[in-house]
């Protein structure tokens, strides 16, 4: 299991005059799935971004393993911390398998050539994520879901004890937005990868985090397991928006459910007789 | 990559056999073990090896060069002899030769540190916070425009003798390639090509984003610095030695993408290309035309239908470069 640590000491983070994430004190469990959420435009993704060093703090400080990350090699880091940012580039024509291979750069010196140990760990990530078969075709005729994996795995073959993940399920269809969960959880029990992400759908944020933190205009509203922090009360202060909370008949975990203007019974928008008649 | 080492290898025996008078590849080969033979040691050693080798040099740094540019901005456009670096090289040799009467090696130095200001100036009028490729393609065909003016405007004032000097540096061309222009042109690219290939993982991982690349480690600004500038010195170099021979820094890296297709950084084998070009280049200009040709003519008759090409197909993919 990952003993790293990674924590956000009292940090204010922002671009050029803008500060989008105000005095920010968190820290990240080692070993579980943590997940930060919150409305459009409330640091979620600034705050993942700077605590894998893409970013400045302006004030305070990122920490993994106790030093501030911008005083450690940038190579060092990358042995530890992994990252799959909201839009990596695909070089065109590539193949998954030279994709994947570039993960291995942080373990690679100056001149040192490719050894039996960058292929075992490139052949590893590619079953994990369950692309092996994929490996000599090019990423450009992959489908949206296929694609996504490739970056997991090129992720994974960085073979770091924490990960972050930038919004990993956007663009993806219900089903594979599931599979990607499923698979990060895979790893996460597997190998006790210690896992930060940013999700945009509460309910499969709820069902899978072990770690729940939710941001409202820049600031920690509340974190703790799903359990305990998903309320109604929660909900509406941090997407201004009344919802139930039931239990999910899947999993037990929290299920919001938006109340919303229309189709609720109190307020039925078109009524039975005005179809008919 | 192991045949394109042996049809260049192929291409540059046979640059040394063929000629006004044909030698058979045992001859070349006594001269070049140091044996004399009447007639061919002046001709194969003094004449067409530092030929030869010099052409082989220029390919190598112009398609090294090439395809460095064409891989960190993502854009098959971004070459230096499309984005007005080698224009910059050009521009200042031919106003430093009819303007100031520069020859020699001066010349060579002043066309090399112009070569690496004007990439310096495109770098900077693109920068926004960072370099995009499209921008910096835009501005760099602009930049390029307006030395070409200057290259008119010098030309025009010039000397018949200049101007027949200066041509060399606008159409690239190996008949003034001699023995002294060799050595430092070897060492120019001993130096540098090197560094190139130590920097070509970082290129690699360059390739996959600004955020991937950090995430890996390499911090992107630095690297990017790093290989513009070596990269343009590299092409300023060739530059300086041979003139701009047209499109072989273009079109080296998209050949090579095509041959190895799939795995692996494209720096060696786009290098083998340009120097496949170069030389092809220069046999067919000199031996199968039927008037002789300076190797700069031959590579942009073939590098031309593939810019216009490359262009259309950009088009209709929307638009985006």
């Amino acid at each position: 299991m990952s003993t790293h640590t990674l924590a956000v000491e009292a940090a204010t983070i922002g671009y050029d005059e803008r500060v989008v994430v105000h005095d920010m004190t968190l820290e990240v469990p080692a070993g579980r799935i943590t997940t930060i959420v919150g409305a459009n435009a409330c640091g979620k993704s600034t705050l993942l971004r700077a605590m894998a060093r893409l970013l400045k703090v302006r004030t305070g400080r990122v920490l993994l393993d106790g030093r501030p990350i911008d005083t450690i090699p940038p190579r060092e880091v990358a042995t530890v911390l992994g990252l799959l940012p909201q839009t990596p580039v695909s070089p065109e024509g590539i193949a998954v398998a030279d994709l994947v291979g570039r993960g291995r750069y942080p373990h690679q010196g100056w001149f040192r050539r490719w050894t039996a140990q960058d292929d075992a760990a490139v052949e590893e990530a590619l079953r994990a994520t369950d692309i092996l078969d994929l490996a000599d075709r090019s990423v450009d005729e992959l489908s949206g879901g296929q694609r996504q994996r490739v970056w997991i795995a090129m992720a994974l073959a960085q073979q770091t004890d924490v990960l972050l993940l930038d919004e990993p399920t956007t663009f993806l269809d219900v089903a594979h937005q599931v599979e990607v969960l499923d698979l990060l959880t895979d790893l996460n029990r597997a190998r006790g990868t210690t896992i930060v992400m940013v999700l945009h759908d509460l309910n499969l944020a709820a069902r899978y985090t072990d770690h729940l933190v939710a941001l409202r205009e820049g600031r920690l509203v509340a974190q703790g397991a799903p359990s305990d922090v998903v309320t109604p009360a929660l909900v509406e202060e941090v997407f201004g928006m009344t919802a139930r909370v039931i239990a999910d008949p899947v999993s037990g975990t929290p299920l919001v459910v938006p109340v919303g203007r229309h189709h609720t019974p109190t307020n039925p928008q078109v009524t039975p007789q005005e179809l008919t008649g | 990559m192991g045949v394109l080492v042996g049809i260049l290898l192929v291409v540059a025996v046979v640059t040394l056999c063929v000629g006004e008078r044909t030698y058979s590849p045992a001859q070349v080969l006594q001269v070049l073990l140091g044996e004399r033979v009447p007639g061919a040691t002046f001709n194969v050693e003094t004449i067409r090896l530092p030929r030869m080798l010099t052409g082989l040099l220029v390919g190598l740094g112009f398609g090294m060069g090439g395809v460095v540019f064409q891989t960190m901005l993502r854009n098959p456009l971004a070459s230096p002899d499309i984005i007005g670096v080698s224009a910059g090289s050009s521009a200042a040799a031919v106003v430093a030769i009819t303007m100031f009467g520069l020859s020699g090696t001066a010349l060579s130095l002043v066309a090399v540190v112009c070569g690496i200001a004007v990439a310096a100036a495109i770098y900077g009028l693109s920068w926004r916070g960072g370099v995009h490729g499209a921008r910096l393609v835009l501005i760099g065909i602009a930049v390029g425009a307006m030395l070409d003016s200057v290259i008119a405007y010098a030309m025009t004032r010039a000397g018949v003798y200049d101007a027949n000097e200066a041509l060399r540096w606008l159409t690239g061309s190996l008949n003034s390639a001699f023995w002294p222009g060799v050595g430092p042109l070897a060492v120019a690219m001993a130096v540098l090509l090197p560094v190139l290939l130590a920097l070509s993982r970082r290129l690699s991982a360059l390739q996959l984003g600004d955020d991937t690349a950090s995430a890996l480690g390499v911090r992107p600004d630095r690297t990017r610095l790093a290989l513009i500038v070596v990269a343009v010195a590299v092409v300023s170099v060739a530059t300086a030695t041979t003139g701009p021979v047209a499109f072989v820094a273009f079109l080296s890296g998209p050949i090579a993408h095509r041959l190895v297709r799939g795995t692996g950084s494209l720096l060696v084998p786009a290098a083998l290309v340009g120097a496949l070009l170069v030389l092809v280049g220069d046999l067919v200009g000199q031996h199968l035309l039927v008037a002789r040709f300076p190797v700069g003519v031959v590579t942009g008759v073939l590098g031309a239908p593939y810019l216009l090409w490359l262009l259309a197909r950009t088009n209709r993919s929307g638009g985006s470069l």
